[in-house]
């Protein structure tokens, strides 16, 4: 049962430190990481925790590439899990999570964003690795990417990665900016019964008719851990329903195929968006992460103004929310897309618009923060 | 002989994946039946027997064996090894490398691994060439050995592999030889039961990649030459000069619990002062 309201524990924390609570709700019980700013405080919030919570397991990898490989043995062995890292980092990771995606491991990697290429701008923010969650790790796969805008929400998503993660059995990043990990602000601590937890399904046929990649009705195989009984081949390969590596046209379809569906088929429940006012909006602001924050402000203000604005928050950044920017589309004159970094999600936004209507962009990438006013001057 | 064909039909994949990709005199395939001698010598059930295999023709040594096996990408078995571990201390895990994967792009791993004295048994197929790429050279290539990528000799030298996993900290450290394949299965078989991170070297020729372009005629003549030149540390010792000569055996045996067990403990003994503070 859910805790009464009064009985709260309420606690002060930063969206980084929202994000172990969340993952702890969610059930994580092994972090695997490398420090990077600014994402260091979920690393050193896990150190403090995992040991306390049973059979918690942390680990402080050599590097990135470790941390994906150790979470990758972790989740095979049964557990759900996590690291995080922010750009150079996630750089490292991207084979590592192609591995995962093609031996359908769940795990959650949170990337906070800096700004700038390279080591860049590493206490500021920046959302410049959009493209890169996106199409990052080589070969066709298909990934589940979320944002937070807020340090609530920082618990949400990272329970919903959780989930997707194990529902899918899929790789899930969450993708967070400077701002968002590094705001404090008051929330109340996650309590059983708070959030629906979902754990990945294990497989009840006996071991000798199991087949690890098999087709399913949901596309999505069930996944026993290592050491239970079920012995079975984990490659990197392109591979059979068995596990085994195999080069033959049709199975090699198969397998892609399958890995796509079972995220296309469940767009509905992946694809989280909020709308702000957009049932009436002629003008509608898209965005995400702290962006999201500015925009909110802007969008109230123009309103006040009489300009009928909306905003559309994109908490699911992939697959991309098609089924929800399009109709805005297609009702509104003038989309605006403001982001911290030269036009990462713009790209999509543009994709889906065929014309509809006039896209424009802010973009930012001095390592400031967009201002609501600077939002505002776009739409009115 | 029936009993060896229960074995086989125990332990490896027969009805799937045979024959096995090897090339005819590969060394491969005799550090394959080591591994699984040495898993029945010890009685451990299948069940609890977890091979992590890198890229490489020593990698794909995974899918032939009925344990829980999983292939990973180039150079991060150990990686995976140490999750699995962490994970679930109760497995045995092993850890399957070629010498470029183990050495050459998984060497901050191995030393890591080392260091941190994770319980994972590390078996490295050293055959000092990038075998399945097609021979170029890699970490343990001897100098001036030739290879596609050293076509007029290596000039960098090659890692000690024994020594260099000493140095980083590992609890145990042996080297043998596919020739030596008794004494090989000993010193598996002793790793495997001892905790913290074991590393088994295993000299394997590859006559296709490195053996062919080095001079040697034939397979057969490879494994001469690891006869002839591997002997005894004990007896290595001894020589006035070892003159190119190699010693097997056991070279580090340290007793110290690894990292799964200590961290196990430290979470129960925080777990005790919670339970007394209250
Ligand atoms: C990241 C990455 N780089 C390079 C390769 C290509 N590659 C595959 S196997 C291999 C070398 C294998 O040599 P070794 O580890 O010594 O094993 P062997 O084949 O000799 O048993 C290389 C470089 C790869 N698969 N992944
Ligand atoms: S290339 Fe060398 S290591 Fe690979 S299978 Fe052939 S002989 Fe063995």
């Amino acid at each position: 049962m859910t805790t009464p309201r009064n009985k709260r524990r309420e606690a002060f924390l930063l969206g980084n430190e929202a994000v172990v609570e969340g993952a702890l709700a969610a059930g994580c019980s092994f972090y695997a990481g490398y420090p990077i700013t600014p994402s260091t405080e979920i690393m050193e919030c896990m150190a403090k925790r995992l040991p306390h919570v049973p059979d918690g397991v942390f680990i402080q990898m050599e590097d990135e590439i470790a941390s994906m490989g150790a979470i990758i043995g972790g989740s095979l062995a049964g557990r759900k899990v996590m690291t995080a890292t922010s750009g150079p980092g996630f750089s490292l990771m991207q084979e590592q999570i192609g591995y995962a995606a093609m031996t359908e491991t769940p795990l959650v990697l949170v990337n906070v964003m800096r700004g700038g290429a390279s080591t860049g701008l590493p206490t500021s923010p920046g959302q410049g690795d959009v493209q890169q969650a996106r199409w990052g790790a080589h070969g066709d796969h298909p990934i589940i990417v979320l944002s937070a805008t807020d340090v609530p929400e920082c618990v949400e998503m990272a329970v919903t990665a959780f989930n997707f993660a194990e529902k899918y059995r899929t790789p899930v990043i969450l993708l967070l900016d400077e701002i968002t990990a590094h705001t404090r602000e008051k929330i109340s601590l996650p309590e059983p019964g708070d959030f629906e937890i979902v754990s990945r399904l294990t497989p009840t046929m006996p071991p000798e008719w199991y087949k690890p990649f098999e087709e399913t009705m949901r596309g999505v195989p069930p996944m026993p851990p290592i050491g239970s009984g079920y012995r079975f081949h984990v490659t990197g390969l392109t591979h059979d329903a068995q596990g085994f590596p195999t080069s033959r046209p049709e199975e090699v379809r198969a397998l892609t195929e399958r890995q796509f569906r079972k995220i296309d088929r469940f767009f509905e429940d992946i694809q989280l968006v909020e709308h702000v006012e957009t049932a009436d909006a002629e003008v509608v602001v898209i965005a995400y992460g702290c962006v999201a924050r500015s925009a909110r402000l802007a969008v109230r203000q123009a309103r006040e103004a009489g300009v009928r604005a909306g905003l559309l928050v994109l908490k699911t950044l992939y697959p991309f929310p098609r089924r929800h920017v399009e109709p805005l589309l297609r009702s509104t004159r003038l989309a605006v897309v403001p982001e911290l970094n030269m036009g990462q999600l713009s790209r999509e936004v543009k994709r889906v618009n065929e014309g509809h209507t006039t896209v424009r962009t802010i973009n930012r990438i001095d390592g400031q923060i967009i201002t609501p006013s600077q939002i505002l001057k776009e739409i009115a | 002989m029936a009993e060896i064909t229960q074995l086989i039909h125990h332990y490896l994949r027969h009805n799937k994946k045979f024959p096995l990709v090897f090339c005819p005199g590969c060394g491969h395939g005799i550090v394959l039946g080591s591994l699984v001698r040495s898993v029945h010598a010890l009685g451990l059930a299948k069940d609890n027997v977890v091979i992590v295999a890198g890229i490489g023709c020593s990698g794909r040594i995974a899918a032939y064996v009925d344990f829980n096996t999983v292939h990973t990408t180039h150079g991060r078995a150990l990686t995976v090894a140490t999750g699995i571990k962490m994970a679930n201390p109760k497995l045995t895990v092993i850890a399957v490398m070629g010498d470029g994967d183990a050495f050459s792009i998984g060497g901050n791993h191995l030393i890591h691994a080392a260091r941190r004295n994770i319980g994972v048994t590390a078996l490295v197929l050293n055959n000092f060439i990038y075998g399945m790429t097609g021979g170029q050279c890699s970490s343990t290539t001897p100098e001036g050995a030739y290879s596609h990528t050293s076509p007029m000799g290596q000039l960098e030298s090659a890692f000690d592999i024994v020594e260099l996993t000493r140095a980083a900290g590992a609890a145990g450290v042996s080297r043998g030889t596919v020739f030596h394949v008794k004494e090989l299965d000993a010193l598996l078989t002793d790793a495997l039961t001892r905790p913290g991170f074991n590393l088994v070297e295993a000299l394997t020729p590859c006559f296709t990649q490195y053996g062919r372009g080095n001079g040697f005629k034939s397979a057969v003549e490879m494994f001469r030459w690891l006869k002839n030149s591997c002997l005894p540390l004990e007896r290595y010792a001894k020589l006035e000069d070892p003159g190119g000569k190699i010693p097997i055996g056991s070279f580090v045996r340290r007793d110290v619990p690894g990292l799964e067990t200590r961290y196990a403990a430290m979470c129960q003994g925080l777990r005790a002062k919670k339970g007394g503070a209250a």
